[in-house]
């Protein structure tokens, strides 16, 4: 079976470095699957889940925005913060998610509003992970 | 001759700035391996980056960025990476002076320089020295924040983009290893031209979702403080290193001296000693 290389950098270290059967990501313009062979695509990256199959071994990670390029063998994300997806805390997340929300309520100008929406969108991704993770267990 | 008394004092005096600069560099040399450590993690990130800019380089895209293009220079900005403490040798003063020494080459051709500052030290030195400074950045800490550097670069490549400054050119010590550091002036924007090997002669583009201008720009923009940041992270690595050697060598210098007026301090004792035993037989023979 045909394989891509996949790696996966955050600005302050190197999450994964593998190969992948096929990869799935959140893009800014919604979700794309990477086979093998895809044409060479350069997109933005959405707070999201980034599911990486290898044969029937999945892994999965989370990226909090960035880009990706893809070229036909070989996708790298780079993200601005990037984890794995196990070692996150779903507790954690949700009180990331209320306190996001908070702000948004009480927000002074729209400065801080753009910020509190994206902190709110990053919060909501990361439980949508944890959960999609925990359904697939 | 300096009485024994004085020379008890230097000797004690010295031996406490040893005591310090023991302790500083024992505080270097365990943040040496945390900062390297750092600077190792920090490195696939910007590796990967510099790959798929070059890659971009190698494609025939429908967009060419600014960054790309080299323009008739006028002025020159440069982004300077110094350690906000001092006690570090001759780190930040070497850095500085291969920056002087390039700002006035340009300046030969009628390039204005101009500098953005991060750190204390080029902040103080270039107050001194003079100059048109359009940003700084100070105290950083051991665990430098990428978002403290987010203002200094937008500034820089606000001015870029106004074409208030055609070249950019980053100043920041390269870590060779922990005995050596290397100064260097490397050329951000316009991009260096990437040699064309042959082996990307086919004409080839991207997909780009959305559009070509907003994501290479964002990209960029990235890429640009992504190096910064990696200039920083290696720099404060540098600090530790040349601070370990400096204390070293303080604290070696401080034994010398030490050595040297112990064997004044005998000396004179002795020589005490003997003038007095030649005052008591001289005044028994009198009497």
């Amino acid at each position: 079976m045909s394989t891509i290389k996949v790696s996966i950098v955050s600005s302050s270290e190197e999450i994964y470095s593998g190969e992948g059967t096929m990869v799935f990501a959140t893009g800014s313009l919604g979700e794309i699957g990477i086979a093998p062979g895809h044409t060479p695509l350069l997109t933005g990256l959405a707070p999201g889940p980034v599911r990486i199959q290898n044969g029937d071994e999945e892994q999965t990670f989370f990226c909090s925005g960035g880009f990706v390029e893809i070229q036909p063998d070989l996708v790298t994300f780079l993200s601005d913060r990037a984890e794995r997806a196990d070692s996150m805390d779903e507790a954690e997340a949700i009180k990331a998610q209320e306190q996001a929300e908070k702000n948004m309520h009480d927000q002074q100008s729209t400065l801080d509003y753009t910020k509190a929406a994206a902190q709110l969108a990053e919060a909501a991704a990361r439980i949508k992970t944890i959960q999609k993770l925990r359904k697939n267990k | 001759m300096a009485n024994t008394k004085e020379v008890r004092k230097q000797i004690a005096s010295i031996k406490s700035t040893q005591k310090i600069t023991s302790a500083m560099e024992m505080v270097a040399a365990s943040k040496i391996r945390k900062t390297q450590g750092e600077m190792q993690l920090g490195r696939p990130y910007s590796e990967k980056i510099k790959e798929v800019i070059s890659h971009i380089a190698t494609s025939s895209s429908e967009y060419s960025h600014p960054f790309y293009e080299s323009r008739a220079a006028k002025k020159a900005c440069f982004i300077v990476v110094s350690s906000d403490k001092g006690l570090c040798g001759g780190l930040n003063i070497n850095l500085f002076k291969s920056v002087i020494h390039k700002a006035a080459d340009l300046n030969a051709q009628g390039v204005e320089p101009s500098f953005a500052l991060i750190g204390v030290k080029a902040a103080s030195f270039f107050k001194a020295v003079g100059g048109n400074v359009v940003a700084k950045v100070q105290k950083l800490g051991d665990k430098p924040d990428p978002d403290m550097l987010i203002g200094l670069t937008k500034t820089v490549l606000d001015l870029h983009k106004d074409k208030e400054i055609d070249e950019v050119y980053l100043c920041s010590n390269k870590f060779i290893n922990t005995m050596t550091q290397q100064p260097m002036v490397q050329q951000l924007i316009p991009l260096p031209a990437i040699i064309d090997d042959g082996s990307t002669s086919t004409h080839w583009d991207y997909i780009y979702e959305p559009e070509a201008k907003e994501l290479l720009e964002g990209l960029m923009t990235r890429y640009i403080e992504s190096l910064i940041y990696h200039a920083v992270v290696e720099n404060n690595a540098c600090e530790q290193a040349a601070k370990m050697l400096a204390m070293k060598n303080a604290t070696d210098n401080a034994g010398d001296l030490i050595k040297e007026l112990e064997l004044l301090y005998n000396n004179v004792r002795q020589a005490a000693i003997t003038q007095e035993l030649s005052e008591i037989v001289g005044g028994a023979a009198a009497v």
